[in-house]
């Protein structure tokens, strides 16, 4: 298992680097931002692109790139947008908005998609199963954006429950915070509820036709204590690492949805470094969802491992 | 009893038998249904999905509406208005019928009686009261000099077209004869007398005063509770000679038009100038965008552009991944291995970056559009070859493939006359699930603004999204008919595509893959 692990680990680690290689010449060939002539940051700004290299071949680059994110945990200074400050900072500001807006709206999704998907299994072919699997068909199957528009325009609009915007500032734990996160919350959790509620149901469907489910109600369990102790057991092989995946991947994907209800995000920012013409920023949140992506394949690959001996076995051999 | 019923056949003589069958020759019969193809099979399959079907004939109507949306709308890409912006749906046909989803209404809340007496004025003056109908009214007590003084506020929905009434406009000479020409021939006022904003208490910003106002602006009634018009009779500031229409009341003293350097400026109602304009009064069924775009034809011609690029997009794909997918499953070992190496590292490229560096480097040199396409073709097939990949190493051990082998059949004819035949349902199914990824893509790309399309295709259904949000609140209709749209457009896609998938693949029934 480890020697598996460390071998993924080995190879993500290539695939990083090629990408970053592939994303970073092909961001330095463009044209450099013209930089205003009469701001006491441009000569800094000069000096630190001729340190960087910005005159040598690409791959003298990258490698003094390379140098000082391990040596320094230097990302280089934002040429455009925050004129002259540090990438790393601005950064990492916007990080805790997109990490908790994605953790609570995970922590929502995961009771209400398995409830759901449970129910649509246990109702197999009845009409609250036909139902179910509909509406997480359409759920699935609409944008993002379309019920973004319909959380906004129904509950903060027309029934005010909730402010239109994500509450700006830094205190991340007020319950102002929290309501104005609702919104984002909701959007984000629908499409994730929907994934949730097709892997458990159709990994539980197989499940509970199985053979050792007869033989458990055989030997006298009941339904529910059959399909908690056995059916629900072995489908967490699967759930378990969809909800890793899942995780990850949402904090890859939630730009739009930044967008729509203005959280001060990675998403955001990105958007706004893509359509500013910010490289140093672009180059960051290229890194970020680079790694946030192979990071999402791996940790679903190895906890499958954990969880199912089978595969652990496996791979020993 | 056995015995003796045995010995009754032992010894028959031989004249009793005789031959079943002496002159017909011993053969299978010939099938006597027809053939029934495997795409025959598929489609029998498919039209026993009812939720399939359905979708599929919602998908024909959208694609139809797409394709005559915007031949039958009187107005293009190019047809901007700069006024009715953001305006509800409207057809005057509908309105007259009292269909209230049409009848381009918006609702205003407490209106005061400054602001009643504003509507009724436009009313008067040009015969269309914009005020629908009141939904409620409130009473409340305000403090004036010293006393109580009960007032009442309305709530009330308008027809926001009516409602715009009279503009400003300033016309060259030959311009405002043109349309005194036009009124007397159709009959249709268009020109209203001139008011001196001296005349109004100096209100120049609002050309729908034509009568006594006080300081603020609220109209100053006569006993009668009539409005007391204060039309300009100065002939010397008048701009040009009128022989048209003149408005009732008028005894041939009112000046229509006042000259400015050159030209003339007027007080025109608009609805009726857009008539003249036009050929026809306004007609917006889906309303306006915030740009003053038809949503009717707007959603079409985005539909269009998604559509087509979206098909586009699948075929290349479907190729690229289908021969890079048979090369990679027919060969096997390093090959695979190292085109599977280099599909990984591609797949792994968020799609956003891949987009925006296209966007950064070509989009100047070969356009949006190539540009754009280019950005999905990079890593599109990559999910196609996988699966030709897969079905190559099911089909290419099996007996029928060694035989081919073994009668000399080349590598390229194994792989493409032979194996690939087999993967084709799978390929259809994909190409159906294709379509919608690459729409939906497509739309969530333009509607963060990181690709904009109006230079090429006009507009977009993600741009009108984006456009539609921005007002939301005040204009939905902007951000529901595209949504409505897309999200009918997206489920009937992927329900089509699923019942593809399981008519052409009836073991796979119900799993997703």
């Amino acid at each position: 298992m480890l020697k598996y692990v460390i071998k993924r680990l080995f190879y993500m680690i290539i695939v990083f680097f090629i990408i970053t290689l592939m994303c970073f010449v092909l961001i330095r060939m463009l044209p450099l931002p013209v930089l205003p002539p009469e701001d006491s940051h441009t000569k800094v700004l000069l000096m630190r692109r001729e340190a960087l290299g910005y005159n040598e071949p690409y791959l003298v680059q990258f490698w003094i790139f390379l140098k000082n994110i391990f040596t320094k945990f230097d990302w280089g200074l934002s040429e455009k947008l925050y004129f002259g400050r540090e990438v790393w900072d601005i950064f990492s500001q916007k990080l805790p908005a997109t990490m908790l807006v994605n953790f609570y709206s995970i922590i929502l999704s995961i009771p209400f998609g398995i409830i759901i998907g449970i129910i649509a299994a246990l109702k197999k072919n009845t009409w609250v199963d036909y139902t179910l699997s509909t509406v997480t068909m359409v759920v699935i199957s609409v944008p993002s954006f379309v019920y973004a528009f319909l959380i906004q325009y129904i509950f903060c609009y027309k029934l005010k429950w909730f402010p239109f915007l994500m509450k700006s500032g830094t205190d991340w734990f007020s319950p102002a915070m929290f309501v104005s996160m609702i919104p984002p919350i909701m959007a984000l959790s629908f499409g994730t509820i929907a994934s949730f509620t097709r892997t458990t149901r159709a990994e539980l469907t197989e499940v509970l036709t199985s053979e050792f489910m007869l033989l458990a109600r055989t030997k006298g369990l009941t339904k529910a204590q059959a399909t908690v102790r056995h059916a629900l057991r072995n489908c967490a092989v699967v759930i378990v690492p969809s909800i890793f995946g899942e995780f990850i991947g949402i904090l890859g994907g939630a730009i739009i949805i930044e967008k729509i209800f203005a959280v001060p995000g990675v998403g955001g920012l990105t958007l706004n470094a893509i359509t500013g013409l910010d490289y140093n920023i672009f180059m960051l949140s290229t890194c970020f969802y680079t790694a946030v992506g192979l990071l999402a394949g791996i940790v679903v690959d190895i906890s499958y491992g954990f969880i199912d001996p089978r595969i652990r076995m496996g791979s020993r051999k | 009893m056995d015995n003796i019923n045995n010995l009754q056949f032992e010894n028959i003589p031989a004249e009793q038998f005789e031959f079943v069958q002496d002159a017909d020759r011993i053969h299978d019969k010939e099938l006597q249904t027809k053939a029934r193809s495997f795409f025959a099979d598929a489609m029998i399959r498919f039209s026993k999905n009812k939720s399939s079907v359905a979708a599929a004939w919602i998908l024909l109507f959208l694609i139809l509406f797409a394709i005559f949306a915007p031949m039958i709308s009187p107005y293009g890409v190019k047809d901007l208005d700069k006024l009715y912006v953001n305006y509800p749906p409207y057809l005057e046909w509908a309105a007259e019928h009292g269909i209230k989803s049409l009848s381009g209404a918006k609702v205003f809340d407490s209106q005061n009686d400054v602001a009643m007496n504003f509507w009724k004025g436009i009313a008067v003056e040009t015969g269309k009261d914009p005020v629908l109908e009141t939904l409620a009214s409130h009473e409340y007590e305000v403090k004036s000099r010293g006393k109580m003084v009960t007032k009442y506020s309305y709530d009330i929905r308008i027809n926001a077209y009516y409602a715009l009434g009279i503009t400003y406009r300033v016309f060259s000479f030959e311009e405002f004869k043109k349309i005194q020409d036009w009124q007397n021939e159709h009959g249709i006022q268009i020109i209203y007398p001139y008011v001196e904003p001296s005349d109004i208490s100096g209100i120049t910003d609002n050309p729908n005063i034509w009568y006594k106002v006080d300081a603020k602006g609220a109209a100053v009634l006569d006993k009668d509770g009539n409005f007391v018009p204060m039309y300009s009779k100065r002939q010397e500031i008048a701009g040009a000679e009128y022989n048209s229409l003149r408005i009732p009341g008028d005894d041939g003293s009112y000046i229509y038009s006042c000259a400015k350097s050159g030209a003339v400026q007027c007080r025109i109602e608009y609805y009726n100038y857009y008539t003249y304009l036009f050929g026809h009064v306004p007609q917006y069924i889906f309303g306006t965008s915030s740009m003053g775009m038809d949503l009717f034809s707007a959603i079409g011609i985005g539909a269009r552009f998604s559509l087509v690029f979206a098909v586009l997009v699948s075929a290349i794909n479907l190729t690229i991944g289908a021969i890079y997918g048979a090369v990679q499953g027919y060969y096997g070992g390093w090959v695979d291995m190292l085109l599977d190496r280099i599909g990984d590292v591609l797949d792994r490229v968020p799609f956003v970056v891949v987009i925006t560096l296209f966007q950064y480097h070509l989009a100047r040199k070969v356009g949006v559009v190539p540009s754009f396409l280019f950005a999905f073709v990079l890593t599109g097939w990559i999910g196609m070859s996988a699966l030709t990949r897969k079905q190559f190493y099911r089909f290419k051990s099996q007996e029928f493939v060694m035989a081919a082998r073994t009668l000399g059949a080349s590598d390229s004819r194994l792989m493409f006359k032979h194996i690939f035949p087999n993967a084709i349902g799978t390929i259809i199914t994909r190409c159906a699930l294709i379509i919608p990824g690459v729409i939906g893509t497509e739309t969530s790309v333009t509607y963060l603004g990181i690709v904009d399309l109006s230079s090429f295709a006009g507009t977009s259904i993600g741009t009108l999204l984006s456009q539609g949000n921005a007002t939301a609140t005040t204009a939905p209709h902007g951000m529901l008919w595209p949504s409505v749209f897309i999200g009918l457009l997206m489920i009937c896609f992927n329900l089509f595509g699923n019942g593809l998938r399981d008519a052409f693949n009836p073991t796979t029934r119900g799993v997703e893959d």
